[in-house]
């Protein structure tokens, strides 16, 4: 559990957060200069806040009015960095053990095969890091961080450096280890696309104001907060169940919240798994009487739960249709079918993305 | 052509001479390189000031401040000389304090610049792994800093064996005592038909010299391989 207010000025940006956060894992997204990173070297004890306090699981990091500063490496917060900040003079090996004397005196439930295993580096051990590629890299970074049994773990855009295969590759590590280890997780990253696959709860920053906080699936339906939440890409997340899969047609078959169909393309998953979906608000489009003989596979029944003007000549509305929706069209095309607050519609879902397996 | 005695014992005093100038300036500078490297307080400007000044004095200048401040008469140095019974003035040394003064900024800076090119993230990364920051510095700075260090040495080392114009002034020219190389090959100059004499010693420098540098680039080369750099 986070509890966490944090204020700071550097020449004339000024920096001003307060959120709380459960156990899980937490991400803050924003564009490039918004204080992300100031807020993760703060929690880190990088960077000294003017003022605010710093409560990790009811510990006191940082409390002014207590004289309380605690240095980072009293704090138990694992680092990962953009770059991944190997040590070139120790192996693979040597990288990974450097935190473990921390991870000692506690009893820790990471365990140095499991990580090896999970990020699959157990291969590497003896090289130096100078002859690994990107993707490993970063990945013994984040096996290091692990490895020094943090109480809670920072990842500043740890992908941001790699190109899109070895994002690719990544992420699902991430995702593994997530579940694996239930760490309390802080997450910076200014892809929204990586944020919907993983957060539990989203905190938005733009030039250093918060914005908004709150469980993933909220935030991302929130009209008002959609210029902070993706823009143009911006979209909603809904957490599907695995129903079935049609071999012939290689589709896969999911169960929405509402009870409404979800069909894709691609190979069969675990019934019962689930699944987080995300749509973007671009890719769903707005019908007001049953659609019949169209390509679309992917239509939901429900209603217009609100909407507000956005830019580009687009409206954004949100929609319930047994989960919340976001949608964008045209502001032409939104008065020409007369849509308003509890119009009938019908939502065609033009393409999705999953989290692979 | 054999080497007599007495050019062994100039031979061994000037390397003496040499070892120990690196080996009590390398700690001090080490001090002095971080300081200035990596703190901001106030008289910075003047300290690196002093710290280098021996390179721009004329080491003659330097012999006769050591002089003053080191002679048995000195400030510093009588009071050497009544509480611990030290006396600098005609010993060996006497030159180890003469090259040491001189070699000190060559050694300093190298170490210096050694702490600039360290990658502090790599530092933070060390702390935020739960480290100390006395650990950090031990097994993160030193090693990162290490080929800078012997650089210095290096450059330390070769100064010492080189120098003349302080040691002269300060020390004198007291064979078995004060000789060393540059000093020895100084006083054969004067003294008639003596050109064998002198001609070996010359080799010596030479030899020496290359011996060093051959050193110091085998061991620079090892400790940046394992570094994972290229050499």
């Amino acid at each position: 559990m986070l509890d966490i207010r944090l204020k700071k000025s550097i020449a004339g940006f000024h920096l001003a957060v307060e959120f709380k956060a459960e156990a899980g894992l937490t991400a803050i997204f924003g564009p490039s200069g918004a204080g992300k990173t100031m807020i993760a070297k703060m929690l880190a004890g990088l960077v000294r806040p003017d003022d605010g306090h710093i409560l990790i699981d009811g510990r006191a990091l940082f409390d002014p009015r207590k004289n309380l500063n605690v240095p980072v490496h009293q704090r138990h917060i694992g680092f990962v960095f953009q770059e991944h900040r190997l040590f070139p003079h120790y192996s693979v090996r040597g990288n990974l053990a450097y935190g473990k004397r921390q991870a000692a005196r506690t009893a820790s439930p990471i365990k140095f095969e499991t990580v090896i295993d999970i990020l699959g580096i157990g291969s590497l051990l003896d090289r130096q890091p100078v002859s690994l590629s990107g993707g490993e890299r970063q990945r013994v970074a984040i096996g290091r961080a692990l490895l020094s049994n943090p109480k809670i773990l920072i990842m500043d855009e740890p992908l941001s450096s790699l190109d899109q295969a070895r994002k690719a590759e990544i992420l699902p590590l991430i995702e593994t280890l997530k579940s694996e280890f239930s760490l309390t997780t802080l997450y910076i990253s200014h892809s929204i696309e990586e944020i919907t696959r993983l957060a539990d709860t989203i905190l938005l920053i733009d030039k250093g104001a918060q914005k908004g906080v709150g469980p993933t699936a909220d935030i991302l339906s929130r009209l008002d907060l959609i210029p902070y939440s993706g823009g143009s890409d911006a979209g909603s997340l809904v957490e599907a169940t695995v129903v079935g899969h049609d071999r012939s047609y290689h589709m896969l078959e999911l169960e929405t919240p509402g009870g409404g169909r979800l069909y894709l393309t691609g190979p069969a998953r675990e019934p019962g798994s689930q699944i987080r979906v995300r749509i973007r608000a671009r890719d769903v489009a707005l019908s007001t009487t049953e659609p019949k003989s169209l390509s679309i596979l992917n239509r939901f029944k429900g209603h217009v739960v609100d909407h507000c003007t956005g830019t580009e000549g687009m409206e954004e509305l949100l929609l319930d249709v047994g989960f919340p929706l976001t949608a964008r069209v045209t502001r032409r095309s939104f008065e020409q079918m007369k849509l308003k607050s509890d119009a009938r519609i019908w939502a065609l879902v033009k393409s999705v993305t999953i989290s692979p397996s | 052509m054999s080497i007599s005695p007495a050019e062994i014992e100039v031979i061994l005093l000037s390397l003496k001479v040499a070892l120990w100038c690196v080996a009590i300036s390398l700690v001090p500078a080490l001090f002095i390189g971080w300081l200035l490297a990596r703190r901001e307080f106030y008289g910075k400007t003047a300290l690196t000031v002093i710290v280098h000044l021996p390179i721009f004095l004329p080491p003659v200048v330097v012999g006769y401040f050591l002089l003053v401040t080191l002679g048995n008469r000195g400030l510093i140095g009588g009071w050497l000389n009544e509480q611990f019974g030290i006396s600098l003035i005609f010993n060996w040394k006497g030159v180890v304090a003469a090259t040491a003064v001189m070699a000190f900024p060559f050694i300093s800076r190298a170490i210096r610049q050694a702490f600039e090119a360290v990658d502090r993230n790599l530092e933070m990364a060390a702390l935020t792994l739960g480290r100390s920051p006395l650990m950090v510095f031990l097994t993160i700075t030193l090693p990162l800093i290490a080929p800078g260090i012997l650089a210095g040495a290096t450059l330390g080392f070769a100064k010492a064996l080189g120098e003349f114009g302080a040691t002269i002034t300060f020390v004198a020219n007291v064979p078995g005592q004060t000789q060393t190389l540059p000093l020895a090959i100084f006083s054969l100059m004067e003294t008639p038909n003596a050109e064998s004499a002198l001609w070996r010693l010359v080799i010596i420098s030479v030899l020496l010299a290359f011996a060093a540098i051959a050193l110091s680039e085998w061991l620079t080369r090892r400790s940046i391989r394992k570094l994972g750099g290229r050499a």
